[in-house]
């Protein structure tokens, strides 16, 4: 492969298409709620985009992401891109090991300071440096290692966003996302476990465009992708607003294909670009094959009360604090009750019989 | 702190809190009520009076008396539409019967979404307006007190809060779902403790005065 190539004979290379090409840059465009007059803008843009170095480093992560990108379906554009603009490292998919594969990495970091794209997957445990090493260098140091001489930095998937599994009940390894230890580069999250393919395209789009990156919400997502809830967009919500729900997952309601709030799903406090995009080449999203979302795009939805409870119901065990309420009340109702008997009685006993004599005048 | 973290604190921490807040003062409350007992009635009992109690609760909850309906129309009719709203905005919005659901473990059916939202525009109305005569009455202003506006507060604000997530307005949602479970565990945990506690204690108290006029043979 040539290595300073536009990016657009690459992909001729592979066998994409001006067409297909130019239809990848249109939903992109309608994807991120640019005006269509930028899709030709986003084209000319990668067209003249020079292969830029992305260096992509795995931590506490399951290659879920990267399996997501790569292997979700027969090759798409938005792989491709990602396949050819990229990965001067990517110790999965690279054919190096070894001395050999982290030399690529430092050549590339060399010959690109302050240019390249670091993409993270994978959260950095802090409990231990040894919990998680690659060629013998912490996670930790890696990271800080990269991140300085990066332009930006993609947290890919919810581990690297938000700290994700590792970092569920009780972090064990004292997980940490990306963006707590890297604070002075701008942190894209582009959480998911996995997340969407064409997001992590698109925000690589955005920034090869407009060299910069897109505009990010509060938990640092683009905004194009997460500003909408699951449940906002979902095809089943007149069935929630009906009021029509499964209770069961293989009821009569979830032949009808019912609203899953009731079994869990957490499509109401979830943004993701799920119910637009959908998943395997446009085919479906978790709901459409009948099962709640997870809220993986979310800080912490490990623990955020259990898959299958609705989210208005509590997300911890009430039984214990409904007995103690219960004995509490009982106990200090009782000691009340016994009180004002009490009070009462003496009341009683103190009770002095007044006549007419005694209230007559002493004069 | 973000709205994730705050959302899941409300619906785990601060819930069961509120709740074995709320279980303890209503429990205190009603041993205590229960404990003082009563006066022997000394005089003959012409009726049980069990059903002429259970009478009175039904009967108290539907009072058509036309000369209280002439002089209080206003009251009536508002107070009627907002303890309306608000009953049907808590015991039958899905996502409620669902945590009722989850914690008593009864569940049943819900009305649409669209009727419960209707309802609680119109409880929400119901309860300014009644505020406004609240403050506009002179005598009423009068007789007022802090835990007047406490309790109405502690009603309006879950089913403001409540609406605003429903319709998304204004700020973002997850921060609307938590701000409101928060502020309905405000109402659970003020509620045995103030005059929020007479949706419980009512019952109690109308049975009682229907069977005393029922064992002294007398309409209550």
């Amino acid at each position: 492969m040539k290595k300073d190539a536009p990016l657009i004979e690459l992909l001729r290379e592979y066998g994409v298409s001006r067409r297909g090409f130019l239809k990848f840059c249109s939903i992109t465009a309608s994807l991120m709620a640019l005006p269509p007059t930028m899709a030709p803008a986003i084209a000319r843009a990668l067209e003249q985009a020079r292969r830029p170095s992305v260096i992509w480093l795995s931590f506490q992560e399951c290659t879920g992401c990267t399996e997501s990108l790569t292997r979700s379906h027969s090759p798409t554009v938005e792989g491709l891109i990602l396949d050819v603009v990229s990965l001067d490292y990517h110790h999965t998919l690279q054919a190096a090991s070894g001395t050999a594969a982290e030399e690529a990495r430092e050549i590339a970091m060399k010959e690109n300071w302050g240019k390249y794209l670091l993409v993270v997957d994978g959260s950095i445990p802090l409990g231990n440096p040894g919990f998680s090493t690659i060629a013998g260098i912490p996670n930790v140091e890696m990271l800080k290692e990269v991140a300085e001489g990066a332009a930006a930095i993609i947290a890919v998937g919810t581990c690297a966003a938000y700290g994700g599994l590792p970092h569920a009940a009780p972090n064990p390894t004292g997980a940490v996302p990306v963006a707590e230890i890297v604070k002075e580069k701008p942190v894209v999250n582009v959480p998911g476990c996995p997340p969407i393919p064409v997001v992590i395209t698109g925000v690589l789009a955005h920034f090869l465009t407009f060299g910069r990156l897109p505009e990010l919400d509060g938990l640092g997502r683009p905004l194009a992708f997460y500003g909408n809830s699951i449940h906002d967009r979902c095809y089943r919500r007149p069935f929630y607003e009906r009021g029509q729900f499964a209770e069961t997952f293989d009821d009569e309601g979830a032949r009808k294909g019912w609203c899953l709030f009731r079994l869990g799903c957490k499509g109401p406090i979830t943004r993701n670009a799920c119910a637009t995009t959908k998943w395997n080449n446009g085919t479906s999203f978790p709901i459409e094959s009948g099962h709640g979302c997870l809220g993986c795009s979310e800080p912490d939805f490990w623990d955020m009360g259990g898959f299958y409870n609705a989210v208005s119901e509590p997300a911890m065990e009430s039984g214990t604090a409904v007995a103690w309420g219960l004995a509490g009340g009982a106990l200090a109702g009782a000691a009340a009750g016994l009180l004002n008997r009490r009070e009462r009685k003496a009341a009683r006993a103190s009770h002095q019989r007044v006549t007419v004599d005694d209230l007559k005048r002493e004069e | 702190m973000d709205a994730a973290e705050l959302l899941l604190w409300a619906r785990g921490p601060g819930l069961l809190l509120a709740v074995g807040i709320f279980l303890f003062g209503m429990l205190l409350k009603l041993a205590e009520i229960l404990l003082l007992g009563r006066e022997r009635n000394l005089a003959p009992v012409r009726a049980s009076g069990v059903g002429a109690g259970f009478r009175t609760v039904f009967r108290r909850s539907f009072s058509m008396d036309r000369s209280s309906l002439k002089t209080s129309l206003f009251v009536h009719l508002a107070g009627y539409a907002f303890h309306l709203g608000l009953l049907a905005a808590i015991f039958l919005y899905t996502p409620h019967v669902q945590l009722f659901g989850a914690l008593t473990g009864l569940t049943w059916p819900a009305l649409p979404s669209p009727v419960v939202d209707l309802l609680t525009v119109i409880a929400l109305v119901s309860l300014m307006a009644l505020l406004w005569h609240r403050l506009t009455t002179p005598v009423l202003r009068l007789i007022s007190t802090g835990q007047d506006y406490l309790a109405w507060a502690l009603s309006f604000f879950p089913l403001l809060t409540g609406y605003m997530a429903y319709h998304h307005l204004w700020f973002d949602y997850d921060w609307l779902l938590a701000i409101h479970i928060l502020s309905a565990e405000l109402l659970l945990v003020f509620f045995p403790f103030t005059k929020l506690s007479h949706a419980v204690t009512l019952f109690m108290a109308r049975w009682y005065n229907g069977m005393m006029a029922g064992q002294r043979g007398v309409q209550s």
